[in-house]
């Protein structure tokens, strides 16, 4: 297998897997623009997190700022497991798992879709909850690059592993209570790292902090590439 | 030429419950093929067989020329299939949905907006999102997805369902005018009378196998107690389809 078979996918060429990924990228979009979903749940819930975060540590000021980068993550991973609820809830629903399968998308272009929607809201998030942070808890950044750029990793892999196991979960009726079970070990790198990248973004080491990054990246990484090809038996199965 | 869909001996499990328990079907080019027979006899089963979302575990099964034992993904993006659910996002609207759903047939917007027009989707149900929309309308909005993306074989179950009187005329026509486009239809129905007309042929599917075939006209009774029987191969002779293409796909 050369490497541009690797880069293609198990069906279709990287014209179509690509094409695929925009039109399921502009439905999932578009889906949001007319539920407005995100907006009015996971935007809310993530803020609350925060809020209930500051309530029960603000006795110690000093703690709640030094946690703020775990604190921002874990409303990050919280807010990611609604987001992906919702995002392959829809797919679930009312035979539309069967039109996917029948509709000639190449299933890696729906699961790049797939991510890159969940990432745009994920991403969008995380700008409400930096200014959350910074408004509840005092937290300011010396190292935005590193921050932008750990934002931009760790939101990949975990659009990228949460994709995968959304649509695992898709068809199970438990889908509900197993994606959280499924997804929270599995993410618990992209936390540690995540984390650990945004203290140093925080504390002026950013030095440390691009060691970390570079662990989101990779896994983001690897996690896209297993989608791309792992996408397909997961979508039969769901 | 060969036929459509061809089955011999065909078997699909549903868990370890045989949904299908050996089917022998021949659905030649042009033809509009009535499955009918009692609820859970395997009719959507068959349907779903050969869009190549259920798997054939013994037997044959050919479908447009694609061996479904080999690759039944490889068939999907050429049929529709009309089913139960509406393959449809809630939170689209009509317009959306239709859209959405041609393009990601290879089909052009354009043919979406006609497939909305010929379905009476084009006025102010275009921009309604389907979860408001009653179950004829939802039916019809499906209906749409299916001839904007001209499928060269359409499997319809129960395509008359919820919708009233008009809904059920233009179902009837579609499935002509899809015929007389060069495709084929296979369609399950209870509703005999209208589907017995429509069809040029009937197949009787009754405890998961062929139970009789006939050309246009009243069906074949499946005789209490005969239903899980093994059946005879479906080879009823049938008329040429009016206004089929003998090779076009559409």
């Amino acid at each position: 297998m050369t490497a541009a078979d690797a880069a293609r996918g198990p069906s279709g060429s990287v014209t179509t897997m690509l094409r695929d990924a925009s039109l399921v990228l502009a439905k999932d979009l578009r889906l949001e623009w007319r539920s407005r979903v995100i907006v009015s749940q996971v935007v809310p819930f993530a803020v609350l997190v925060l809020v209930l975060f500051a309530f029960a540590l603000d006795p110690d000021r000093r703690t709640l700022t030094e946690a703020t980068p775990g604190l921002f993550w874990l409303a990050v991973l919280f807010s990611t497991l609604l987001a992906l609820q919702r995002a392959f809830g829809v797919e679930a629903a009312d035979g539309v798992t069967d039109a996917l399968r029948l509709s000639g998308l190449d299933p890696a272009g729906i699961f790049l879709g797939k991510a890159a929607g969940i990432a745009v809201h994920l991403l969008a998030l995380q700008v409400v909850l930096g200014l959350g942070v910074t408004l509840f808890y005092g937290a300011t950044p010396h190292g935005p690059v590193l921050l932008v750029c750990t934002c931009l990793a760790a939101t990949a892999g975990l659009a990228a592993v949460g994709s995968l196991y959304g649509v695992l979960a898709a068809g199970m009726r438990v889908r509900d209570t197993l994606l959280p079970l499924l997804l929270l070990p599995v993410v618990a790198p992209v936390l540690i790292a995540a984390t650990e990248a945004f203290a140093a973004a925080y504390d002026r080491s950013s030095g440390e902090g691009w060691r970390w990054f570079g662990l989101l990246a990779v896994f983001a990484l690897l996690y896209l590439a297993m989608g791309i090809f792992a996408f397909e038996p997961l979508l039969e199965e769901s | 030429m060969e036929p459509v869909v061809s089955f011999r001996g065909a078997v699909c499990l549903l868990g370890r419950f045989p949904a299908l328990a050996g089917v022998d079907l021949d659905v030649d080019a042009g033809e509009i093929v009535l499955l009918q027979g009692p609820n859970g006899a395997g009719k959507t089963t068959v349907l779903r067989a050969c869009a190549g979302l259920v798997p054939v575990v013994d037997g044959e099964a050919r479908v447009l020329g694609v061996d479904l034992r080999a690759d039944r993904r490889a068939v999907r993006h050429r049929v529709g299939l009309l089913g139960h659910a509406s393959g449809l996002y809630e939170d689209l609207t009509v317009a959306d949905n239709v859209r959405f759903w041609a393009r990601a047939g290879r089909a052009r917007t354009v043919d979406a907006d006609a497939a909305m027009a010929r379905l009476g989707l084009d006025g102010r149900l275009a921009d309604v999102a389907v979860a408001r929309l009653s179950a004829g309308q939802r039916r019809r909005t499906s209906l749409a997805v299916m001839v904007a993306r001209r499928p060269e074989l359409w499997l319809l179950d129960e395509p008359h369902a919820a919708l009233d009187q008009d809904g059920r005329d233009l179902v009837d026509s579609l499935m002509a005018d899809a015929v007389a486009a060069g495709a084929t239809v296979v369609f399950a129905s209870h509703e005999l009378d209208r589907a017995v007309a429509v069809a040029s042929r009937t197949v009787t599917i009754a405890g998961g196998t062929v139970a009789g075939a006939a050309a246009p006209g009243p069906t074949v009774p499946v005789e209490p107690g005969t239903a899980a029987e093994p059946a005879e191969p479906a080879a009823a002779e049938r008329p040429a389809p009016v206004g089929a293409s003998p090779d076009g796909a559409p």
